[in-house]
């Protein structure tokens, strides 16, 4: 794997009033790594995701994509450059049939310049280029659900149009907010594959996430964040044999076993 | 005891001509092609009819190109509170700025009512769009709140600085050449914004308007700016109020504060909201029923603004969903009650 760096965070500290949000997380993600984001509720995930995107501006430190420095940017340039998110709160367009929800983000500059995924969208009929982008993420191509409304789905499927919504806009990046939580299992079965083929194909993947497992079996390095700051950083074994870690993330859990 | 309740509820299907005309590809006989075109024609041959029929009656012709020029401002404010999701109160504004361009556009620089409108369009809905430029980045009532306010500024501002005629307004416009080009440029114009703007919110552009209303944050998330698309609605709706405006001016040979006036924020809203919003053609009918019943009541003084309020009250409470949606319903599904 190359180690070009992609994204490289230093020093990015965010305090909302009173409340230290995030304190000094720097971070360097390569080109086709998969990161992982784990904490405990309230440690700054969300905020860190927020901070790199652009839909909140860090009040020191500094986001480097691709060498370019993009603190403060407004979401929309950052996302031109590549860098897109889903939301841990599902954000369909939930009056427009599921296809169309993709038609905005093929609308964009970016998909224009770039086509979309897989670069079909410079052919101009968006319509077929978001029916496409469905089929592959796992909706089925000539069952009525791509074209029913989003306002009808299930989690699975609105989770799944989040991660669509992000390809198709061809990204570099892509941040996932908590892509499992809420799915059931055979759902979370169906979506680590489609991870997988995203990183073979060179996206690199920031996932936040709560589902351990799943996470651990995608992930090539793993960061744990408690109260804003970062605990550590490394492997999937590496984070768990660290103290400082189970004293932040999995102490509730110890006590569980003595019980 | 047991309640005996008959727990019923109101069933609703889809007719059988409407699943198979919702593609345009299944449209292969006459009964089918007439079940879709025969409602566009009665709005659409019934503007053209009217001032026809209202030949004996020059008063209630006048009235048509009126109903005209709310209807543009219905249409306006429909399409940005339902699909750009911008609540405007800024009716008056877009007539007064478009009554006042073309007003100026031909009494100072002489220019004829077919080159001061399109200006009075084009450069009205540039101003009107700066103006609000300020508020687009907000979320909430900000954007409701100017455009109610820039009104009544600007009607105190020509007031007190005794520019563009102070409250004398400016006199001397020229009129149209005859009152059936005066109600025929009028009924077109709200015949091509409304079917204009009806395939717009379908096209792709339409859709991130759609996409803005929705979901604002998720529109940034897919690299598009969203103070541009609202900026972009903003100008086609107050273009819109604006082309009235123009229209007025020229219809009235005069461009005065009262074009500043609430009645022009107020009433789009009250017909949108008995005609059903979100489908454009329903303002156009609230605007056919209120306008006319307003001018009825006109020997009643201000008790019609109370006759008024009791319209809208009913509609609110009995048919919030307006007569559009509620026609349109009845048109395409069947209705049954279904025990449960």
């Amino acid at each position: 794997m190359s180690q070009e760096t992609i994204l490289k965070l230093s020093g990015v500290t965010k305090r909302f009033g009173g409340v230290q949000a995030l304190t000094e997380v720097d971070v360097e993600i390569h080109r086709g790594d998969i990161l992982g984001i784990i904490g405990p509720n309230g440690s700054g995930k969300t905020t860190l995701v927020n901070c790199i995107t652009g839909f909140v501006t860090p009040d020191a430190g500094q986001v480097v994509f691709q060498g370019r420095d993009i603190t403060g940017w407004p979401p929309h340039k950052i996302a031109d450059l590549g860098l897109t998110r889903t939301f841990q709160v599902m954000r369909p367009y939930y009056s427009l049939p599921a296809y169309k929800n993709l038609i905005v983000p093929l609308f964009s500059r970016r998909a224009r310049r770039t086509g979309g995924w897989r670069g079909g969208g410079r052919m101009g009929d968006r319509n077929t280029v978001a029916v496409d982008i469905l089929e592959e993420i796992g909706f089925e191509r000539d069952s009525y659900v791509p074209y029913k409304a989003a306002s009808s789905l299930p989690t699975g499927y609105l989770k799944r149009l989040e991660l669509a919504r992000c390809l198709a806009l061809r990204p570099d990046l892509i941040l996932c907010d908590e892509v499992f939580s809420g799915l059931s299992m055979s759902e979370m079965a169906s979506m680590l594959p489609l991870m997988e083929k995203l990183r073979q194909e060179g996206v690199t993947l920031i996932m936040v996430e709560h589902r351990l497992r799943e996470l651990f079996s995608l992930a090539n390095r793993v960061m744990v964040l408690n109260f804003g700051a970062k605990v550590c950083e490394g492997g999937s074994e590496e984070v768990m044999a660290n103290e400082e870690v189970k004293k932040a993330y999995f102490g509730s859990e110890e006590v569980f076993e003595y019980v | 005891m047991e309640a005996v309740m008959e727990a019923r509820r109101k069933e609703r299907l889809d007719r059988g001509i409407k699943v198979r005309t919702d593609g345009i590809y299944a449209v292969s006989s006459w009964r089918e092609i007439a079940y879709l075109v025969l409602p566009r024609l009665l709005l659409i041959g019934g503007l053209l009819m009217m001032p026809l029929l209202l030949n004996q009656a020059p008063y209630w012709q006048r009235v048509v190109s009126i109903v005209c020029i709310y209807s543009l401002l219905a249409i306006s404010f429909d399409f940005l509170a339902h699909f750009v999701g911008l609540v405007s109160l800024g009716g008056a504004l877009y007539i007064g700025v478009g009554a006042y361009i073309a007003a100026l556009l031909n009494t100072h620089f002489g220019l004829p009512s077919w080159v001061t409108v399109p200006l009075a369009t084009v450069l009205g809905g540039g101003l009107c769009t700066l103006l609000l430029w300020p508020c687009l980045p907000l979320r909430g009532v900000y954007f409701a709140i100017v455009s109610l306010m820039f009104p009544l500024l600007a009607a105190r501002i020509i007031e007190a600085l005794d520019v563009f005629g102070g409250t004398d307004g400016i006199l001397g416009v020229d009129g149209f050449s005859s009152k059936w080009v005066e109600m025929y440029v009028l009924i077109a114009v709200v015949l091509l914004i409304l079917f204009g703007l009806r395939r717009l919110v379908n096209e792709d552009l339409g859709l991130v308007f759609r996409g803005v209303k929705d979901n604002d944050q998720a529109v940034k998330a897919s690299g598009i700016d969203v103070i541009t698309i609202k900026a972009l609605g903003v100008f086609i709706a107050s273009a819109i109020g604006c082309l009235g405006g123009a229209m007025l001016s020229h219809l009235y040979m005069w461009a005065g504060i009262s074009q500043f006036a609430l009645d022009f924020s107020i009433i789009p809203i009250a017909a949108t909201v008995v005609g059903g919003g979100g489908t454009l053609a329903g303002p156009v009918i609230g605007c056919l029923i209120l306008v006319p019943i307003s001018e009825l009541l006109r020997d009643f003084g201000t008790l019609r603004i109370a006759v008024y309020a009791v319209i809208l009250c009913g509609f609110i409470v009995f048919k919030s969903e307006g007569l559009m949606v509620y026609g349109s319903r009845k048109y395409q599904q069947f209705e049954r009650w279904v025990q449960i």
